[in-house]
């Protein structure tokens, strides 16, 4: 059954996570007063990038392309397949790590500036996406996702804090203002595009398709906050997203410093209050 | 059709126009006319880049920028030159530092004339280069070489 549900996110992933960039991109030029793109405009972008003549800067980053949307495809995967979800954060950190060296394997100074904002952005969210792990650990008393999700206990509940936490991050993560630092889907002529300035043509659309897995992944880690109830997960899910279109569209970029700190301020002062919490009800209970 | 006519995405570099034409472009993406509606993005970078949008013209400063620029782009590409500047030189073209138009330097596609150009002559000279952009990818596959020769006799010589 796992192996099904794995399948089904690497079949389904891309189409559901280009559907949802779609409209974004209507919703986001609704809220400008502009009529905006088709809802398959997505697909036709990545359509064209593979059109596009292979323009390759160094042979390395054709590689590293590859092991992100390889490593990514494979988080989500284990993610929806019910594995471990440690060594699915664990793959889901290696995919960015790739980008990342990607991004450094080109001289350009561009995608070096990206690159090292990437490794910021990373740092800022890896902690509190680990102890939203271990809260669920706590609760649940398994790492492994097909039992989180099977549990009947509403984690919201116990995890408000993580939950928070999670989702200051997942704006930086779905590359939104204002933590789109490394890369943005709107300000096209900002640091000429970041992490993926030397990428063009099929290797773009390679970074396209594992953006689409990632956006797919972390809408699924914010359904185990509610899987005891599938509607209303589903609901919170599409109140989450407008939500950060919304935030989108009415934050300017802050500078990394602010993100960073922000970030782990959130995660010190949420996550660890929330844990510190868990463990004294967890005491009572006993 | 394939999907580049979809999904078109500009390079605009400015080569000493006197800036009308450029706030024309910018015009275009507003509300008022968002060509996003056919999938067009400004990009600020030339290997994301379907279509080369020039305003101005060329002069000895930024003739090696605006060849650069071109030459990054990946095929199949168009050249679009907005505004009489950088069709021609326009009112400046005797002007001791100015080269003329920017077909001195590179192959351009579409003409748009006016100055400056209005946002919907811009637009339907993007229209008009998307038919341009199909047949150099129908080239492409079929293989035929679609680099037109670039006049590096000017590129050398530098001004006339």
């Amino acid at each position: 059954m796992s192996i099904i549900y794995a399948l089904l996110f690497l079949l389904l992933a891309p189409v559901a996570g280009g559907l949802i960039a779609g409209i974004d991109r209507r919703i986001t030029a609704r809220m400008q007063g502009r009529v905006g793109p088709p809802i398959l405009q997505a697909f036709y972008d990545l359509g064209k990038l593979f059109e596009k003549e292979k323009v390759v800067v160094t042979n390395s980053q054709n590689f590293y392309v590859l092991c992100y949307l390889v490593f990514i495809a494979l988080s989500g995967a284990l993610f929806f397949g019910g594995g471990d979800i440690l060594l699915v954060i664990f793959a889901f950190t290696l995919a960015h790590v790739f980008l990342v060296l990607g991004a450094y394997a080109s001289n350009s100074p561009y995608s070096h500036v990206g690159a090292e904002r990437e490794l910021i952005q990373l740092m800022a969210c890896e902690p509190i996406i680990i102890l939203a792990a271990v809260g669920m650990y706590m609760v649940t008393k398994s790492f492994y996702v097909a039992d989180i999700a099977a549990s009947n206990i509403p984690l919201i509940v116990f995890l408000p804090g993580l939950f928070a936490g999670f989702l200051y991050i997942l704006t930086m993560k779905l590359r939104k203002s204002p933590f789109d630092l490394s890369t943005s889907h709107h300000a096209h002529q900002e640091l000429v595009k970041g992490v993926t300035t030397e990428f063009s043509g099929p290797t773009l659309g390679c970074i396209e398709i594992a953006h689409w897995y990632e956006a797919i992944f972390l809408l699924g880690f914010v359904y185990l906050f509610f899987s005891w109830s599938p509607v209303i997960a589903v609901i919170a899910i599409i109140i989450i997203y407008v939500f950060e279109i919304l935030i989108d569209n009415t934050f300017a970029r802050v500078k990394w410093p602010l993100a960073l700190k922000s970030s782990w301020l959130v995660t010190a002062v949420l996550g660890i209050l929330n844990l510190a919490a868990l463990y004294i009800i967890g005491g009572f209970l006993k | 059709m394939t999907y580049l006519s979809k999904s078109p995405w500009l390079l605009h570099y400015n080569a000493s126009s006197c800036n009308g034409c450029d706030i024309e472009i910018l015009a275009c993406l507003t509300p008022m006319y968002d060509v996003e509606r056919f999938g067009i993005i400004n990009t600020g970078n030339p290997k994301h880049a379907d279509i080369f949008v020039v305003t101005g013209s060329i002069n000895e400063e930024n003739k090696d920028v605006l060849v650069n620029l071109y030459e990054q782009i990946p095929d199949p590409k168009v050249v679009v030159a907005i505004g009489i500047c950088a069709a021609s030189g326009g009112v400046f073209r005797e002007c001791y530092n100015v080269m003329g138009g920017i077909d001195k330097l590179i192959p351009v596609d579409v003409y748009v004339p006016g100055c400056a150009a209005r946002p919907e002559s811009i637009i339907d000279g993007i229209v008009k280069s998307l038919g341009i952009l199909e047949e150099k990818r129908t080239a492409m596959v079929k293989g035929i070489p679609v680099k037109p020769e670039m006049n590096t006799a000017v590129r050398e010589a530098g001004t006339e």
